[in-house]
């Protein structure tokens, strides 16, 4: 029996890292790789894979770290997934291949993620292999969105020889792994990396391109796309609709990240947006990007709270990412629930005025309901607040597609798991269709649409 | 890259630029905005479309030289090049045949209503235009603004151009001699909501167009957030133009004043005065 322990991953400490946006887990060394690799187990039937959404060959990928052959370790992972450097950092593995590991049921599994991480670090260090582009079947795909669903369907498509062109409204490609991770978490030299290595399949990238604004789906099937995918990912932040959310210094974690991350705001004055936060931050909600804004406010210098209505247990964030916040010195204010935003005379936030809260019998998700502690009243001071409470759909594009079929919250209705939508020859994936969800859940559904455009136009051909 | 192929002086703090781009001059309408970035470490604005022209695939945009960007945008040069141009974006003014109309630019908003005022023109309204300034200095695009009004009112604080006074003194004079259907107002938040104060006595429709502090111009970021008739709006998506009688303006100016001492932090760093450099 293999008796290493599951390789802890060095981390810059905390007192540290609150003092700068580098990122937080450093990385395996490859003597630490070999030690993790060592322990995987190469199970035949491979419950793990079944446990990834894009099906990383996981047990090949890490043989391959065993033999030290780490650039074709990439490669295998590569065959399935086009952003492994990014899905070695921000998968939930816990939750995916890693708690399918056979190892895990005795003790721990295999640090998959670490070791994805790993091999896809040193292939950006070590290899100057160009991909090769294959022979073009003259289809043109149009892709709406360069986030992780539509950069997975992007590289899916041109690896069979589809011609693709993805549409961005930013500036820079790359959908939430832009503007809404944090450096410290992904640092955005490695996403381009990525996205520079799906651009190498022959993926064309046109940003400043707002579709349903510049040119609608009905235009691109004019100009000759056959198939076109969504992936336009969330939209419109969501507010408690509490007084006082229109206070100077009331932010929609949208709002806060996107300065932050795409706009380099901790780098102001060198960078011309600003983002102004003051001493002390109150953020809203308890998923990841909850904890993303925290964190990237406790770097900004602020002392943080982080209110929660239900407990730690039942936040939503993965448990890495609360762990982190915690060691950070986030002040977890649970059982809490904001009922006002107060102001002063500009305008500007003051305090948070909130209510305790007790945990009562589950609701329909499954979790304890919480319920307001009559009199509990009490009032926070802070300098701004940041509501981190997820998105409703981007209304943008599907409000001009005529005969898109939405649902009752304006996400795309899709008839199958490909993604097919009412409309022929269009299909979506991600936030869009699902509502918030994990960067591999959007890749897995843009390779299912991919795969799904694929049959179909090879039937057509 | 976008290429300014044209500048043009419009009074010493605002410049046009004529833009290439002719995806963006096939679809822009009147009432719609771009996004701008200048350079790698700029900031996105929005910028309210002053002009365009589907056949030489242009879009004039201009800006008035307030901000670090804008004072950098203000000094391109023709043929120079801009990062980032992102639009058309939010919705297009709604322009039928109302009746009679009025138009008010004030400063900088004669700019962005000159297209209105001549697509309502165009659908057979009787267009009535006020603009306005602070002074004589300050006024433009008199002769275009003229061309697309059956009668054009110029105003300045100092009158030093045209009647000395106010733009609302005018539409009040207009709404008291004939009957008027709808008013469209673009200039400061401050002009915008006094032309408004001034039409709720007649519970007159009264256009604006909203400039709120805005980041990706595509409904993610909600920094636009505005409330009209009681309901948060966002000025991207939903506006940028609303109905005046219903929008708090006093809430948007806080919005709006949230990063004045950051815009002044920017603007020192770009400008290195030579006063400090006396010991």
């Amino acid at each position: 029996m293999n008796k290493t322990p599951r390789q802890a991953i060095p981390e810059q400490e905390p007192a540290l890292r609150i003092k700068n946006f580098e990122e937080v887990a450093l990385g395996y060394t490859e003597e630490q790789a070999l030690l993790e690799a060592s322990r995987c187990l190469q199970c035949k039937n491979s419950p793990c894979v079944s446990g990834c959404p894009v099906q990383v060959q996981i047990p090949k990928f890490i043989q391959l770290i065993k033999e030290k052959k780490y650039l074709e370790s990439a490669k295998k992972i590569k065959e399935t997934n086009a952003l492994p450097a990014v899905c070695g950092r921000v998968c939930p593995q816990e939750s995916q291949c890693e708690k399918k590991c056979i190892l895990g049921i005795k003790g721990e599994p295999v640090a998959i993620g670490r070791l994805e991480r790993f091999v896809a670090d040193y292939e950006r260090a070590h290899s100057t292999e160009k991909v090769s582009q294959v022979k073009s079947n003259h289809v043109k795909v149009a892709i709406v969105g360069s986030g992780p669903a539509g950069l997975t369907c992007a590289a899916d498509l041109a690896k069979k020889g589809f011609e693709i062109t993805v549409f961005e409204a930013f500036h820079q490609a790359g959908g939430v792994l832009v503007y809404g991770i944090p450096e410290f978490r992904l640092p955005k030299s490695i996403v381009q990396k990525e996205i520079e290595k799906v651009q190498e399949l022959g993926v064309i990238i046109k940003t400043n391109m707002v579709v349903g604004k510049i040119v609608d789906i009905e235009e691109l099937f004019q100009q000759g796309y056959q198939a076109i995918f969504i992936g336009v990912g969330a939209g419109l932040p969501s507010f408690l609709n509490i007084p006082g959310e229109d206070l100077g210094g009331v932010y929609s974690a949208n709002e806060f990240l996107t300065r932050v991350n795409l706009m380099k705001a901790y780098k102001f004055p060198e960078y011309d947006t600003p983002v102004k936060i003051g001493q002390k931050v109150a953020v809203v909600g308890g998923g990841n990007v909850a904890m993303d804004s925290a964190r990237s406010a406790k770097r900004l210098g602020a002392e943080v709270y982080l209110i929660y209505r239900r407990t730690q247990k039942e936040m939503p964030a993965r448990t890495e990412e609360s762990h982190h916040a915690q060691e950070e010195k986030i002040i977890f204010q649970i059982l809490t629930n904001p009922i006002e935003i107060l102001g002063n005379e500009q305008g500007n936030v003051k305090a948070i005025k909130c209510l305790k809260m007790e945990l009562g019998t589950p609701d329909e998700s499954g979790r304890r309901r919480p319920i307001p502690i009559p009199g509990s009243e009490f009032i926070l001071e802070v300098d701004s607040v940041i509501m981190a409470l997820g998105n409703k759909s981007n209304p943008l594009l599907t409000t001009v597609t005529p005969g898109l079929e939405l649902n009752a919250k304006g996400n795309i209705i899709v008839k199958n798991e490909a993604g097919q939508t009412s409309l022929a020859n269009v299909w979506a994936a991600g936030d869009i269709v699902t509502g918030a969800a994990t960067v591999i859940e959007a890749m897995g559904a843009g390779k299912k649409a991919a795969q799904s455009i694929m049959t179909q136009f090879s039937k057509v051909n | 890259m976008y290429q300014i192929i044209e500048k043009q002086v419009l009074t010493p703090v605002s410049k046009l630029f004529v833009i290439k781009h002719p995806q963006l001059a096939q679809k822009a309408q009147a009432g719609q905005f771009v996004i701008i970035r200048l350079h790698e470490k700029g900031e996105r604005i929005p910028l309210t479309i002053a002009d365009f022209d589907a056949k030489a695939g242009t879009i004039s945009l201009v800006v008035q030289e307030v901000g670090k960007t804008s004072q950098e945008m203000g000094a391109l040069k023709t043929s120079d090049q801009i990062l980032d141009l992102i639009g058309p974006l939010g919705y297009a003014s709604h322009i039928q045949n109302y009746g009679t109309v009025i138009c008010i630019g004030g400063g900088l908003g004669i700019a962005p209503i000159y297209p209105i005022a001549r697509a309502l023109k165009k659908a057979g309204n009787r267009v009535l235009s006020i603009i306005g300034a602070r002074n004589q200095e300050l006024l433009f695009w008199e002769d275009k603004m003229r061309a697309v009004s059956d009668e054009l009112y110029v105003v300045t604080d100092d009158g030093s151009s045209g009647r000395k006074g106010l733009v609302t003194e005018v539409q009040k004079e207009l709404i008291n001699k004939e009957k008027i259907q709808k008013v469209f107002a673009i200039g400061p938040a401050i002009m915008m909501k006094f032309v408004v104060e001034t039409s709720r006595p007649h519970q007159l429709s009264t256009i604006v167009s909203l400039n709120s502090i805005m980041i990706d111009g595509t409904g993610m970021c909600g920094g636009c957030r505005v409330q009209v008739g009681g309901v948060t709006k966002f000025a991207c998506v939903d506006g940028p133009e609303f109905e005046g009688l219903d929008v708090d303006f006093d809430n948007l100016f806080k919005r709006l004043n949230y990063y004045r001492d950051e815009e002044k932090v920017a603007i020192k760093k770009q400008h290195l005065c030579r006063l400090d450099n006396i010991k």
